[in-house]
C-alpha cells in the first residue's frame, strides 16, 4: 500500500519555468526584426492630411524624408509659429534642401540613386507657399519623384 | 588542493533580461508603412523652348485661392463635386476619335482623353490640406475611368490588376498583365499639370 500512497500525497507539481526565457526570446527576436527605429525626432507638428487614393511607400531605404509644419510647442519660443522645414534632426532653410538631397544621394549605392524618392510629410495646416518652395528646390536638383505622405481616410478629415 | 566543480551560473534572471529587451523593442516598433499620393515633378524647363500650343477646350482649369475656394472652369465648386466634373471632362471624347469614351461628346469640351489636360493652380496661401484634397479628387477621377475601362476590357478593376502584378503568388501571366496595365494607362494617361 505504501507504494500507492506516495503517489497520492504529492501536490500539483510546479510548472517548470525553464522554457520561459525561450518563449520571451522568441518574441524578442520577432520584434527586433520587425522594428523600424524612428530616424528623426520630430521638431515640427506633423498632423498629416487625409486622402484615399494612396499608394504604399515601400522600400524604406530609398526614401528621403522632408518634414514641414509649425515648430512644436517646445520650440515656439525660439523659432516662432511660422511653418518651417525639418531635415534630419534640425530646422532648415529652403536653400539647404539641395545639400540635403546631395548628402542622401551620396550615402546610397550609386545604382540605387535613380530610384530614390522624396516623401513630403507636411502638416495639414501648412500653406502651399512653403511646399511650392520645396518643390522648386527639388526640381533644381532633379529629385522629381515625390510622395505627399497622407493618412488613409476621407479627404474631409473625420 | 580542494577539488571544486565550477559553480553553475544562475539562469533564473535570464527571463528578466529578455523581458527588458522585449519591452524596449515593443515600444520602439512601428510596423505600419507610410502611404501617400505619388507625383512626379516636371524637370526644370529650358527658357528658350516654346511651350506647345494647346486648345483651350482641352484644358480643365482648377484654381485654388488663398481662402481655399475652388474655381473650376470659371465656376465656383465644392470639392465633393470635383471628381465628377473631372470625369466628365476627361471622358468627353469631343472629336469622336475615342472609341471607349462614354462622355457627352460635347464639342466645347475635351477632344480625347489623350489630349485632355488638367491644370491645377494654387496660391501661396492655400492650405496644404485643401491642396491634397483636390489632388486626391483628381487622381480619383483618373482611377475611376481606368477602373471602368479595365473592368469592361479585362473583367477586373485597374487597382486589382496592379495588386495582382505586385502579388508574388498570383498564378496568371505577368508579362501579359503588364501589357494590359500599360494599355489602360495609355488610354487614360494622367496629364496633370501644375502651374508653378
Amino acid at each position: 500500500m505504501a507504494k500507492f500512497n506516495k503517489k497520492k500525497s504529492g501536490d500539483m507539481p510546479a510548472i517548470s519555468t525553464a522554457s520561459l526565457p525561450d518563449i520571451v526570446f522568441m518574441l524578442l527576436f520577432f520584434f527586433m526584426v520587425a522594428t523600424v527605429m524612428r530616424q528623426n525626432t520630430l521638431m515640427v507638428e506633423n498632423n498629416l492630411p487625409f486622402a484615399d487614393q494612396i499608394e504604399k511607400l515601400d522600400k524604406k531605404d530609398l526614401v528621403m524624408y522632408i518634414y514641414a509644419g509649425k515648430p512644436s510647442e517646445n520650440y515656439t519660443k525660439q523659432f516662432g509659429t511660422a511653418a518651417k522645414i525639418q531635415l534630419n534632426d534640425k530646422f532648415a532653410d529652403v536653400s539647404e534642401i539641395a545639400a540635403f538631397i546631395a548628402a542622401e544621394r551620396a550615402s546610397k549605392r550609386e545604382e540605387l540613386v535613380p530610384f530614390l524618392s522624396t516623401a513630403l510629410k507636411v502638416d495639414q495646416d501648412a500653406n502651399m507657399g512653403l511646399i511650392m518652395d520645396i518643390k522648386k528646390e527639388l526640381r533644381k536638383v532633379n529629385a522629381l519623384k515625390i510622395n505627399y505622405t497622407t493618412k488613409k481616410g476621407s479627404v474631409t478629415g473625420e | 588542493m580542494a577539488k571544486r566543480a565550477a559553480p553553475e551560473v544562475n539562469a533564473g534572471s535570464m527571463a528578466d533580461i529578455a523581458f527588458l529587451l522585449l519591452i524596449f523593442f515593443l515600444v520602439t516598433t512601428t510596423i505600419e508603412t507610410d502611404a501617400g499620393i505619388n507625383r512626379k515633378l516636371p524637370p526644370m524647363e529650358d527658357e528658350n523652348v516654346q511651350p506647345p500650343t494647346i486648345k483651350k477646350k482641352n484644358i480643365f482649369e482648377v484654381l485654388l485661392n488663398g481662402k481655399d475656394q475652388l474655381l473650376v472652369e470659371d465656376e465656383l465648386m465644392e470639392i465633393k463635386d470635383l471628381r465628377q466634373a473631372a470625369i466628365e471632362f476627361l471622358d468627353n471624347g469631343g472629336d469622336g476619335s475615342c472609341k471607349y469614351c462614354n462622355g457627352k461628346k460635347d464639342p466645347d469640351s475635351s477632344d480625347n482623353p489623350d489630349k485632355a489636360i488638367i491644370s491645377l493652380k494654387n496660391e501661396r496661401e492655400t492650405t496644404y490640406k485643401t491642396y491634397i484634397a483636390v489632388q486626391n479628387e483628381l487622381v480619383a477621377a483618373y482611377n475611376v475611368l481606368r477602373d471602368r475601362r479595365a473592368k469592361s476590357q479585362y473583367g477586373m478593376t485597374f487597382a486589382e490588376m496592379e495588386a495582382n502584378y505586385d502579388d508574388v503568388n498570383w498564378p496568371g501571366n505577368k508579362t501579359k498583365l503588364k501589357e494590359q496595365i500599360e494599355q489602360i494607362k495609355l488610354e487614360y494617361p494622367q496629364k496633370l499639370s501644375e502651374v508653378q
